[in-house]
């Protein structure tokens, strides 16, 4: 059981691009070599802002209700975990599914995997890997009130994309005074009347990258 | 006769660089470890700690050291696959001579035989000073220790130097001309108490990933942040206020700043008045520096000028921080010296949260400087030249006081040396000019003139493949010692494995070469700490004074930083408190510094300014890092980062193929346009070698004191690659 009173904290503009948190993560030995985290430049022409990507662990996953093999659980303490062997049957519906990109299909052992958030760490007092090695503080894990005695950001955990609005266990930082993250992808694509990404993200979302 | 001994193709096929990506053993072994061993990472000068996971005498993993104060746990990617070296597929497992086609295995005796009867032939033959020696900033204090000793006890050599005179010199030789000492003034904890922090020249996100956590903690309370980068780097696009200097301006842009400090009365002339001497030449000399005159130099805005100054001037605390940026030029010193001016002039410095600090860029960097294997200086920064100096250690040596040579030449020197025929013979540890000095065909063409050459190392570098005999030293988990931090806290480096086959610790390789040429109660040692022993006694009663420091204290207190004189003394995490330098007047001076431009402006020809540096996950000439697959993965091959208004003018678009050419040499390597470099500059990072090499395009041209390289700005031509 993770303590109830440690949350997962991320922060872009603390976020240097170093792929520590990448690197870490492969070294896990339940997945031995493969990162089940990302980290991407928003976009590398414009700026070189990054952003490490971790399970958010949804309240309502979208990996688990798109799983047509009920593979996917979530514990008492609200991580969302890889398929389960016995049922996920590689149909990556769950990859396709997840608005954060999360999910990975493991050709090799043909099934689900993902951040679990380091049960195996978290669940016994450690921090996770990804956090531990940060150099940034971009990635934290602790308590809200640590945090927010100690940073200039703020959590939050609202995303709407769209109509639909998702709930996370994994908070991400942002300046002061932002309740929720509005993430119109159809800015970005050029089918939606948009320029195709072109300006950039941090020309679109000013706020999302700190100041 | 040091051309290769055979093609390259089949040299990199038998010894690499190969990727490892695999723990020794597979991921089983990194499952179940033995033990786990703190220790310290082999990279940086930050140093930090870490647990090493060893199974059946082999690395195979890491766990963080999360009680370590300086990192608490945190790495960098090379921190976190520098385990990826230990049983690497690459690793020389045993001393290697050169035959005809290639190298064959030989015993220690032969190898050592082969060595020694090389170095008293060419001594014998051209003199002593014919034979020189490199070593290197990522040695322990020991080795650093040993190799000045070697140098100058066995073998006579005046020519001892090492490759910090790549990295720290300039910073070193402002510190001692300002300070009377060389070291970083504060330790890092005093980063977040700073409401002013000033970056001079250093991608500390890439270069130093552990120190963004101090900027950030300090941005947290309320600090400004200032960058000084000709790029926007990733902490550089987070600063409060980023001034994309032309590169080799550096000096204009400090005086400039330093100009609106005096006009708007920023300064603290108490301070000045109390602990320092010569600031009337340098007000006189930065009154030319107005912001119109500085922005007219430095491509920096006028305006963002006096913001930088109020910054600085008004806040309460304010720290400057710089590296290579400002120190690989011509004007290395000066440029240095123009940082300390504007700390001295303001006062800040010598107090919680105001200072100074250079960050060393190697793992020893700072202690790599101190310990005697620099050309001009003894062991514990005594000089060379100082009669008083020469007799401490001559007596330490049981030598007389004349038999110990002079000042010899710097590394940087060394090359034209060889050319010249001064150089005869060259035994190199912890060194790849081939791909680390600037203008590689000109070291490639002095490496082949040799008569002999050797090379310590346990992977085959680029430059190993020239030698005549190849000694398989040790890794860093490899053997004992203690290695100096950046900001001046001496660490204990535990080994944590034995060197695989018939390698052998380093400091043993060097012990046996110098018990060839003197009396073995000269190197009597058993141990490494026998000679730490040595080296702080050697060291006591001097500026760099380690007297106090065991390795017992270093592992009790998460190591002690010097100056530390006696057994209880807590050592000196700050220096200058209270205004208290080092000269003999107990005052710090000023400099004053003239702008003057690069050895190589651009111009018609070569309209493009080049400059170079490193990514976060490849370190130095990549001998190391070259052969850890994920760190390859993340940036496999240079690029050459260029601004979307200079690609426009020459044609490029991101990722095709451009041909950088200046007057030393041409590559063609991938363009990456991005907006975050100056539209006049490129920049591309120095990790490869041979075609990929970007110092194949940098100028041989030093600091007239300091012996380091203009690595940061050279003239080149753009062009699309056909």
């Amino acid at each position: 059981m993770i303590d109830p009173g440690l949350e997962f904290f991320i922060d872009p503009s603390r976020c240097i691009g170093c792929q520590s948190c990448f690197h870490a993560c492969a070294e896990c030995d339940t997945h031995r070599g493969t990162s089940m985290i990302h980290l991407e430049y928003v976009d590398r022409a414009e700026s070189v802002q990054t952003v490490p990507v971790v399970c958010m662990h949804c309240e309502d996953p979208a990996c688990a209700n798109a799983c047509p093999a009920d593979a996917i659980k979530k514990t008492a303490d609200g991580i969302v975990q890889s398929a389960l062997q016995s049922r996920c049957i590689g149909c990556s519906n769950c990859v396709l599914a997840c608005p954060f990109g999360v999910p990975q299909y493991v050709t090799r052992i043909d099934q689900m995997m993902k951040c679990d958030q380091c049960y195996d760490r978290t669940s016994t007092g450690k921090r996770p890997m990804c956090v531990t090695v940060c150099p940034s503080g971009a990635l934290a894990f602790g308590t809200r009130a640590e945090i927010e005695r100690l940073r200039r950001e703020r959590p939050m955990d609202v995303f709407r994309f769209g109509p639909e609005t998702v709930l996370t266990k994994v908070q991400m930082m942002m300046p002061a005074g932002i309740a929720a993250l509005e993430v119109d992808v159809a800015d970005l694509v050029a089918e939606g009347g948009g320029d195709g990404g072109a300006q950039g993200l941090e020309g679109r979302l000013p706020d999302f990258v700190g100041r | 006769m040091a051309k290769l001994p055979q093609d390259v193709d089949a040299l990199i096929d038998r010894y690499g660089p190969h990727p490892a990506s695999a723990p020794a053993g597979g991921w089983d072994a990194a499952a179940n470890p033995d033990r786990l061993v703190k220790t310290h990472c082999s990279f940086c000068g930050v140093q930090c700690g870490i647990q090493l996971k060893v199974k059946q005498n082999q690395v195979v993993g890491f766990e963080p050291w999360e009680d370590f104060p300086v990192n608490r746990g945190m790495l960098c990617p090379k921190g976190v696959k520098r385990y990826l070296q230990g049983g690497h597929p690459d690793r020389l497992l045993s001393p290697l001579v050169r035959v005809d086609g290639g190298f064959r295995e030989a015993s220690w005796d032969e190898a050592m035989g082969r060595v020694e009867s090389a170095i008293r032939r060419i001594q014998g033959q051209y003199g002593p000073d014919a034979f020189a020696l490199i070593g290197g900033a990522s040695l322990t204090n020991e080795k650093a220790y040993l190799m000045g000793k070697l140098a100058r006890v066995a073998l006579k050599t005046k020519n001892i130097d090492y490759n910090g005179r790549l990295c720290m010199v300039a910073a070193g030789a402002a510190s001692r001309k300002a300070f009377g000492i060389d070291r970083a003034a504060n330790p890092w904890s005093d980063l977040p108490e700073a409401r002013c922090i000033l970056i001079a020249g250093s991608n500390i996100g890439e270069c130093f990933p552990i120190l963004t956590d101090y900027l950030w903690r300090a941005r947290d309370k309320g600090a400004k942040i200032i960058v000084i980068d000709p790029r926007a780097t990733p902490v550089g696009r987070q600063a409060d206020l980023l001034l994309p200097v032309r590169p080799g301006r550096d000096s204009a842009l400090m005086n400039g700043i330093l100009h609106v400090c005096i006009e708007r009365g920023w300064i603290d002339s108490a301070f000045i008045e109390a602990h320092t001497s010569g600031f009337e030449a340098v007000r006189a000399a930065v009154a030319e520096y107005t912001p119109a005159r500085t922005a007219a130099i430095t491509g920096v805005g006028a305006a963002a000028i006096e913001k930088a100054a109020e910054m600085w001037g008004t806040a309460a605390t304010s720290m400057l921080i710089h590296a290579r940026g400002i120190e690989h030029h011509i004007h290395g010193v000066d440029n240095c010296l123009s940082c300390i001016n504007l700390c001295l002039a303001t006062g800040k410095i010598g107090k919680p949260g105001s200072g100074y600090a250079m960050i060393t860029g190697q793992g020893n960097g700072q202690g790599g400087r101190e310990h005697g294997q620099r050309c001009n200086q003894l062991p514990s920064g005594r000089d060379i030249e100082d009669p008083a100096d020469r007799r401490i250690v001559a007596d330490r040596w049981g030598i007389d006081e004349t038999e110990l040579p002079h000042t010899g030449l710097a590394s940087t020197e060394m090359m034209q040396a060889i050319h010249e025929g001064k150089i005869r013979g060259l035994l190199t540890i912890c060194f790849n000019p081939l791909v680390s000095l600037p203008d590689s065909d000109y070291t490639r063409a002095a490496l082949e003139k040799l008569e002999f050459f050797g090379v310590i190392d346990f992977f085959m570098s680029e430059t190993a493949r020239h030698a005549d005999v190849v000694l398989s030293g040790s890794l860093q988990e490899e053997e004992e010692g203690t290695v100096t931090t950046a900001e001046g806290r001496v660490v204990h480096i535990a080994q944590a494995v034995t060197p695989p086959g018939q390698a052998r610790e380093d400091w043993k390789i060097l012990c046996d070469l110098a018990r060839r040429f003197a009396p073995f109660a000269r190197f009597p040692y058993a141990c490494t700490e026998d000679i730490f022993r040595e080296l702080r006694s050697t060291s006591r009663g001097g500026k760099v004074d380690y007297y106090g420091i065991t390795y017992n204290r270093i592992d009790r207190e998460n190591g002690v930083f010097w100056p530390c004189p006696e057994f209880d003394h807590p050592g000196t995490p700050r220096l200058y408190e209270g205004g208290r330098f080092y000269h003999p007047d107990g005052k710090a001076r000023f400099h004053a510094v003239e702008y003057r431009p690069p050895a190589e402006d651009v111009d018609d020809e070569y309209p493009v300014i080049m400059t170079s540096g490193r990514v976060v996950s490849q370190y130095l000439s990549g001998t190391q890092t070259r052969r850890i697959g994920p760190l390859l993965d993340q940036y496999p091959e240079p690029m050459v980062e260029m601004h979307p208004k200079l690609a426009a003018r020459v044609g490029v678009k991101d990722g095709d193929a451009v041909r950088v050419t200046s007057r030393r040499g041409s590559l063609t390597l991938k363009a990456q346009v991005v907006k975050s470099i100056r539209p006049d500059t490129i920049f591309i990072p120095y990790h490869w070698a041979g075609e990929k090499s970007a110092n194949r395009l940098t100028i041989r041209a030093l600091d007239p004191t300091a012996k380091i390289p203009e690595y940061k700005v050279c003239a080149v031509r753009v062009e699309k690659a056909s």
